[in-house]
C-alpha cells in the first residue's frame, strides 16, 4: 500500500477563508466554532451526517445566514456585513429552486439582467451556458416540463453565468437516481475543472465527496473532526467516529509503547509488539491504550499456508454477504468478543466461504493506523 | 364511471338543482312580466321596469357607492392579505397564533355585532358615517378571505426561490417584483375577486356604516317598502344577474391565463385556492 500523499502544501492562493465561525439558532449552536481555508479553483467537500451544521454553513458563506461570531472572507475581502445578493458566490439548491414560471433560457439569464447586457450578447451567453451543461435546444422548454437531471442542469447554468468565484452546491444530487447521480459526478468534476472556479460541496454521502473532492472537511456536531485529501481522510482518519463514517473499519485494542526515530512502537495482544511508519498516526496520541484501525478490504483471507501476510489469525465466518463483485465476510476471533469484517474481491476459481467454516485471515503491519 | 347512477340520487340531484336555481329564474320571468303584481299567471312581456330603472338617479348613485365600496375593499383587504401571509409564511415571531386568530375572526362573528361594534365606536370618537366607515367594515370582513387564500398561496412557494433570486444578485424588491408576485399572481386575482363579490352584496354592515350614500343592497332594501317598485328590483336583480355571470366569465378567463404563464404552478395554486373556499 503506498502511503498517501503528505498534507497538500498550501502554495494555491486562498479563496474562502472561515476563522472561530459560530452560529446558533434560537437555544442550540448549530456550528460551534470552524476554522477553514479553501484554495482558489479546490474542488471542496463539506460532509457530514444530516443536522451537523454542513448546509448552515454553505449557508453563511452564501450570505443567506450571519455568523454569530467569526470571520468570514472571500478571496480576500471579509463578507460578514455583505448581503448574499452582493457576494461572488452562486448556489445549487438543493430543491434546485427554478423559477416556475419562467422558461429555461429566461431561469438561465435571470441573473444577467442587473448587468446591463444586450438581447444578443444576453442570448449569446445563455446559449453557450447551456451548451456547456449539455441542454442546448431546451431554451424555450417550460420549466415543468424538466426532469430531475435536467432541473439540475439549468440550476447549474443559471448559477455558473454569474460567473461566480465560489460555486457552493447544497446536495445537489441527491434528489437523482443512482445512475443519474454517478453521470452527474462526473460531470461537476469535469465541469469544475474545466472552468477552475472554486466549488464547495454540502453532502452526506461518503462516496460522492471521496469520488469528487481535492479536499473533504468532515463535520460532526458542528464541529470540524477532519480537513484531507480523500485518500487521508479514508486511509489516515483521526478517529474511530471519522473512520466508521467514511466506510467500515475493524477496530482492534492496543497500546502505545511510544515514538522513537524508527518509528511508533505498538503493543497488542493479538500480534505482541510491531513497529509502524510515523504517518500511522495522523494524529499525535499520547502513550497507552489506543484503537488500531484496519479497513475490511486491507484484510485478506488467506487461502494457502504460503500466503505471505505480517499478521494472521484464524477466525470462524459468522456471516457472508455476496455482493457479486465482492463478499464480506463477518468473522469472530475464538476466544475473543471481537468481531471483524474481511472484504474479498470475487475472481475467477475463488472459493466463498460458508457460514461456520474456519479460515485464516491476514494483514500487512503497513495496512494498520492508530487512532483514538 | 359509466355505471348509471341511482333514480335516488338523480331525483335529490334536480330537486337540488331546482331548489338551488328556480328563484333566480324567476327574476327574469318578472322582471320582464308587464304587471306591477309579483305573481302568476304572466300577463305579458315589457321592458318597462328596465326603462323604470334607467330614471331611478339615486339608484346609479347606489350603484356608483357600492362599486367604489367594493374596488377600495377588495384592494385593501389585498394588500393587508399579501403582507400578512407573507409574514405567517416566512417569520417566527411572538404571538403569531394569536395574531393570526384575530385576523381571522370576523370569520365567525356575526355581522351584526361586527356591524353595531363598529358603530359604537365610531359614535364614540364623533365620527360621521360615509362610504369610508363602510370600506372600514368591509375591508374587517374581507382581509381574512384574503389571509387565508394568499396563506395557501404563500406556504405553496418554495422558500429557496426567493433565495435564489436574491444569490443571482437581485435585490429584496426586485424579487418580490421578480419571483414573488408572479407566483401569488392567481391568489390575488382570487382575493381581488373574493373581496369584490362579498363587500358588493354584503348588507348588514353596510346598512349599520352607511351615512347618507347607501349602497346597492341597503338601497334594494329600501325600496322593497315600496310595493310598487318590486318589479323594477325585479329587473334590477336580473341586471346583477347578468354582470355577475360576466364577471364569473372574466375571473375565469383570467384565472386560465395566469394558468398558462405560470405553467403547472398556476394549477395546483388554483386547486388549492379552491380547496381553501
Amino acid at each position: 500500500m503506498a502511503s498517501p500523499s503528505p498534507k497538500k502544501q498550501t502554495n494555491v492562493p486562498s479563496m474562502v477563508k472561515l476563522s472561530g465561525i459560530r452560529k446558533s439558532f434560537t437555544d442550540v449552536e448549530v456550528v460551534k466554532g470552524v476554522d477553514l481555508d479553501i484554495g482558489k479553483g479546490e474542488f471542496f467537500s463539506l460532509l457530514g451526517p444530516s443536522g451537523c451544521g454542513k448546509t448552515t454553513l454553505l449557508r453563511m458563506i452564501a450570505g443567506f445566514e450571519s455568523a454569530n461570531e467569526g470571520i468570514i472572507s472571500i478571496n480576500g475581502e471579509q463578507m460578514n456585513k455583505v448581503d448574499a445578493n452582493e457576494r461572488p458566490t452562486n448556489m445549487v439548491f438543493q430543491s434546485y429552486a427554478i423559477f416556475p414560471h419562467l422558461n429555461v433560457a429566461q431561469n438561465v439569464a435571470y441573473g444577467l439582467k442587473k448587468l446591463g447586457l444586450s438581447k444578443d450578447e444576453m442570448k449569446k451567453k445563455v446559449d453557450e451556458m447551456l451548451k456547456l451543461v449539455d441542454l442546448d435546444g431546451y431554451q424555450e422548454r417550460q420549466s415543468y416540463a424538466l426532469s430531475g437531471g435536467q432541473r439540475q442542469r439549468v440550476a447549474l447554468a443559471r448559477a455558473l453565468i454569474m460567473e461566480p468565484k465560489v460555486l457552493l452546491l447544497d446536495e445537489p444530487l441527491s434528489a437523482l437516481d443512482k445512475k443519474l447521480r454517478e453521470h452527474m459526478q462526473q460531470e461537476l468534476r469535469r465541469l469544475q475543472r474545466t472552468l477552475g472556479i472554486t466549488f464547495i460541496l454540502v453532502t452526506h454521502d461518503q462516496e460522492e465527496a471521496l469520488i469528487m473532492s481535492d479536499r473533504i472537511a468532515v463535520m460532526f456536531d458542528g464541529k470540524i473532526a477532519q480537513v484531507g485529501t480523500p485518500r487521508e481522510i479514508y486511509e489516515r482518519p483521526v478517529s474511530q467516529r471519522v473512520a466508521s463514517f467514511i466506510g467500515v473499519m475493524n477496530f482492534l485494542k492496543g497500546d502505545l509503547n511510544g515514538k522513537t526515530e524508527k518509528g511508533i512502537s505498538i503493543t497488542s495482544d493479538m500480534f505482541g509488539e510491531i513497529m509502524l511508519d510515523a504517518n500511522q498516526m495522523p494524529s499525535p496520541l499520547e502513550p497507552g491504550a489506543v484503537t488500531i484501525g484496519i479497513r475490511p478490504e486491507m484484510m485478506s483471507v488467506l487461502y494457502r499456508d504460503s500466503d505471505a501476510a505480517d499478521n494472521r489469525l484464524t477466525v470462524k465466518v459468522t456471516s457472508v454477504d455476496y455482493y457479486g463483485d465482492m463478499t464480506f465476510y463477518a468473522v469472530s476471533i475464538p476466544k475473543s468478543e471481537n468481531h471483524l469484517s474481511v472484504c474479498m474481491r470475487n475472481t475467477v476459481g475463488r472459493h466463498v466461504y460458508q457460514l461456520d467454516d474456519d479460515i485464516v485471515i491476514g494483514w500487512s503491519n503497513a495496512s494498520m493506523v492508530v487512532l483514538r | 364511471m359509466t355505471k348509471r347512477a341511482p333514480l335516488s340520487l338523480l331525483i335529490f340531484v334536480i330537486v337540488y338543482l331546482l331548489f338551488l336555481y328556480a328563484p333566480v329564474v324567476l327574476l327574469p320571468l318578472f322582471a320582464f312580466n308587464d304587471s306591477a303584481i309579483i305573481a302568476f299567471p304572466l300577463d305579458g312581456f315589457t321592458m318597462k321596469w328596465f326603462w323604470a330603472l334607467g330614471e331611478e338617479e339615486s339608484l346609479f348613485r347606489a350603484l356608483k357607492n357600492s362599486l367604489i365600496i367594493a374596488v377600495s375593499a377588495s384592494l385593501l383587504s389585498t394588500c393587508f392579505g399579501l403582507l400578512t401571509a407573507r409574514a405567517l409564511a416566512r417569520h417566527q415571531f411572538l404571538g403569531k397564533q394569536a395574531i393570526f386568530g384575530l385576523i381571522m375572526a370576523p370569520l365567525f362573528l356575526p355581522e351584526i355585532i361586527i356591524g353595531v361594534s363598529i358603530l359604537i365606536v365610531l359614535m364614540q370618537l364623533g365620527l360621521n358615517l360615509s362610504i369610508w366607515t363602510v370600506i372600514a367594515g368591509h375591508v374587517l370582513i374581507v382581509t381574512p378571505f384574503s389571509v387565508s387564500i394568499l396563506t395557501t398561496s404563500f406556504s405553496n412557494m418554495d422558500r429557496s426561490l426567493e433565495e435564489a433570486s436574491l444569490d443571482l444578485g437581485e435585490t429584496n424588491f426586485g424579487t418580490f417584483r421578480r419571483v414573488i408576485l408572479p407566483l401569488v399572481a392567481p391568489g390575488l386575482i382570487s382575493s381581488l375577486l373574493i373581496g369584490f363579490t362579498i363587500s358588493l352584496d354584503e348588507f348588514v354592515i353596510a346598512f349599520f356604516l352607511t351615512g347618507t350614500d347607501p349602497t346597492l343592497p341597503v338601497y334594494i332594501w329600501s325600496m322593497l317598502r315600496f310595493p310598487s317598485k318590486l318589479p323594477t328590483v325585479m329587473a334590477l336583480g336580473f341586471v346583477l344577474l347578468v354582470m355577475s355571470l360576466i364577471l364569473l366569465s372574466l375571473f375565469e378567463y383570467f384565472r386560465r391565463r395566469s394558468e398558462k404563464l405560470t405553467g403547472g404552478y398556476g394549477k395546483t395554486q388554483h386547486h388549492i385556492a379552491q380547496e381553501g373556499e
